[in-house]
């Protein structure tokens, strides 16, 4: 696969290790956050952890969309896919996420009409296809998937479907970034900046982050070699006393990001005054609904919803590993209640969030070396 | 408690029959999900904690796709599958050539030369005719290749609506191959693992057949016998294969993981070793699967022991079919139970059963 191959390439990771180890300060303690559930996979998945020396620790972002929903939302639009006319569309990674009542999944099961689809386009399809349903759309992601929303919500206008509807959980990342920075007892050197979004906003809209707090950030690639090469560009920012912003991922983002998909995201949506993110609380505008021309397609809008605040199990503490505050095996519920097949929280269901990708990767082999050991 | 015999030696426990922990039901999913038949380990927890205990005899044991017995001095070996595969025709096959694959390729790496099936047909009302007559013709021309019999079977309908065109079930019996022994109790540390081509080319070719991703490739299905495979096989190293499993439903991962538990012993795969055409790699890179949890219908894997490892990889190269057979791993002591996939560059992950459906991610 061209342009994948050579950033997996082992002899360049190999070496790429070796740069990380040896520009890091052994005096220094390094705190660097990947903001992406993307990037926070490929950290588990490609083991790079192991590779980096110990005095670089990598802290998980909220950037894993699913992960920051809040239940009361899973709740509300499992409560339309309860209404006999609606077809409840999403995606993949929304069928296991768990509302009040068992997931979308659990819920299809027990007989409403959930459909799993690729894209909100296929979600207008299936509209076009069944025209005595009402197909609602369980959007959800940060800039990268919002702008596909947006323009099915453009077409679905133009071409005058009535039976379809988006009921929009998209955030942004940039006031969850400032969130971040901005709440007590975050001990960050720098930042991964996230690849996929940066594709549509660029890189522009994170100086704040280096301008503001001093902080340096690298828009990553999801690659092995990106990854280990960002946190080159970091270290190399921190010896220098830098705070910049830079972009390791040039040959996807470009500096402005990308112009067409911002015009028809400003078309269709505009911000929320607030929204709630697990983990993190009501953040003010950092979501986005859809503007009053497309009222007639927010499925919010059309449908009464309950938009009842479900607090999270009480002994999850989704919160906190959001926040970067503990690991995921720090959670009491962490492979005890709550696994990758029973999620409790939502980051155990993603294939992005931090708790399901430690499960994963890491989790269970340290357990069966810890079992092998103590037989030994 | 006044109705246990005095005799009872401690009357706080279970009755007799239930005194063996395998005969305990212990499913406890308050109702059933597609996850269930997903191949994984909710498959697992329905047949380990419910049907293992109400049917398991000595026959179940080891838990295989494939029961062996000895009628009369002739060891035979039986097993049953059903295909409920949508769409009926995919690229490089069809429900018909499966349903016959499917159950021989069962018979083949449970260690017996296949001999015959019974066919059963449940077809949904209102499924063309010729539908019904292609399948039927793909079934025989399949058994006629595979060199098995249809000897049998039986037909139901159901009403429109109740069944996606058709399922079909086959049960096959074949007779058990002398050459071969096979089971995850033989397995032990620095064997080796093989696998007879290029993973998940079925999988991702039914995927895309669906047509809910607009992803085209010229994939094909894998859907063949391995049986001739498995004959040059045991033909050539017969007494070092030491266990052998077609990953259909779950992909390599979840029969890999199999192989752990049951042999008490660590699996670690070299990531780079494992073939992958580029369109499979592609399709899960995009869809966020992974190639290791895709199913085959025309592969197997198989542990041989170390020292006819290299005889067991050339005779299956030599084998028309076999050309892109690989050595992917080796048993280990520990982590006992887990499969583990090392890369080069020094990292490695741990590779577990497929949890659910493989669910492509968003962003």
């Amino acid at each position: 696969m061209r342009y994948v191959d050579e950033f997996r390439d082992p002899h360049l990771i190999r070496q790429a290790a070796a740069e990380v180890r040896r520009k890091a300060d052994p005096e220094r303690h390094y705190r660097f956050m990947e903001v992406c559930g993307g990037h926070t996979h490929s950290i588990y998945r490609f083991a790079l952890e192991e590779l980096l020396p110990e005095n670089i620790e990598l802290v998980h972002g909220p950037g894993c969309p699913v992960c920051v929903l809040p239940m009361g939302r899973t709740d509300d639009g499992l409560a339309l896919a309860g209404r006999p006319e609606v077809i409840l569309a999403a995606f993949g990674d929304v069928m296991r996420v768990p509302g009040t009542h068992g997931s979308p999944l659990e819920h299809k099961a027990r007989g409403a009409d959930v459909r799993m689809v690729y894209s909100p386009l296929d979600a207008l399809k299936l509209a076009e296809r069944e025209p005595d349903r009402h197909v609602v759309f369980f959007a959800i992601g940060f800039e990268t998937t919002a702008p596909s929303t947006a323009l099915t919500l453009i077409q679905a206008k133009a071409r005058g479907v009535e039976n379809f509807s988006v009921y929009s959980n998209h955030v942004t990342i940039i006031p969850a970034i400032r969130a971040i920075l901005d709440s007590p007892g975050m001990r960050l050197d720098a930042f991964i900046g996230p690849g996929h979004v940066s594709t549509v906003i660029g890189c522009r809209p994170y100086a704040f982050v280096a301008e503001d707090y001093g902080k340096p950030l690298v828009v990553s690639g999801f690659e092995p070699l990106d990854l280990l090469q960002s946190i080159v560009m970091l270290l190399d920012q921190l010896a220098e006393e830098r705070a910049e912003i830079e972009n390791q991922y040039g040959r996807v983002v470009p500096w402005e990001g990308n112009p067409a998909a911002l015009r028809a995201m400003a078309e269709v949506f505009e911000l929320r005054p607030y929204f709630e993110w697990r983990g993190l609380g009501f953040i003010s505008q950092s979501a986005l609904k859809l503007r009053p021309e497309y009222a007639a397609w927010d499925a919010e809008e059309r449908f009464d919803t309950p938009g009842v605040r479900v607090t999270d199990p009480k002994a999850a503490q989704c919160g906190e590993v959001l926040k970067g505050v503990l690991k995921p095996p720090q959670c009491k519920l962490f492979g005890r209640e709550c696994t990758p097949e029973r999620p409790v929280g939502a980051l155990m269901v993603s294939s992005e969030g931090a708790c399901a990708a430690y499960y994963n990767y890491v989790h269970r082999r340290s357990e069966a070396e810890a079992a092998a050991a103590a037989r030994a | 408690m006044t109705s246990e015999p005095v005799t009872a030696p401690n009357p706080g426990r279970p009755p007799a029959e239930e005194a063996d922990p395998r005969r305990r039901v212990r499913f406890r999913d308050p109702q059933i999900e597609m996850a269930h038949g997903a191949g994984g380990k909710a498959s697992r927890r329905l047949v380990e904690g419910l049907f293992v205990p109400l049917f398991g005899g000595a026959l179940l044991d080891p838990l295989g796709d494939v029961a062996h017995l000895e009628v009369d001095g002739a060891r035979l070996a039986l097993t049953a599958d059903s295909f409920v595969v949508r769409p009926l025709v995919f690229p490089g096959g069809s429900i018909g050539e499966l349903a016959v694959h499917g159950t021989v390729n069962d018979l083949a790496v449970g260690g017996a030369e296949p001999l015959a099936l019974l066919v059963t047909f449940v077809l949904e009302a209102g499924t063309p005719g010729e539908v019904v007559e292609a399948e039927a013709r793909a079934l025989a021309a399949a058994a006629e290749r595979a060199g098995v019999a249809v000897v049998g079977g039986d037909t139901k309908v159901v009403e429109h609506g109740k069944a996606e065109g058709m399922y079909v079930t086959t049960a096959g019996i074949g007779r058990l191959d002398p050459r071969l022994s096979l089971s995850p109790r033989s397995v032990r540390p620095g064997d080796r693992v093989l696998v007879s081509g290029p993973l998940g080319d079925h999988g991702i070719t039914v995927l895309l057949a669906r047509g809910d991703v607009d992803l085209e490739s010229d994939l094909e299905s894998d859907t063949r016998s391995v049986y001739p495979l498995v004959d040059r096989l045991a033909e050539a190293v017969g007494p070092a294969v030491r266990w052998m499993r077609d990953p259909t439903r779950g992909g390599a991962a979840t029969a890999l993981n199999e192989l752990a538990r049951d042999a008490g012993l660590g699996i670690v795969l070299a990531e780079e070793a494992v073939p992958v055409r580029p369109p499979v790699r592609g399709a899960c890179e995009l869809l966020g699967l992974d190639p290791l949890h895709i199913a085959c219908e025309g592969q197997f894997l198989a542990v041989v022991a170390p020292e006819a490892a290299d005889e067991a990889l050339a005779a299956l190269r030599a084998a028309p079919g076999g050309g892109e057979a690989a050595l992917v791993g080796e048993v280990r002591e520990s982590p006992r139970g887990t499969v583990l996939a090392a890369a080069s560059y020094g990292g490695s992950r741990v590779v577990d059963m497929l949890v659910g459906d493989p669910l492509p991610r968003i962003c």
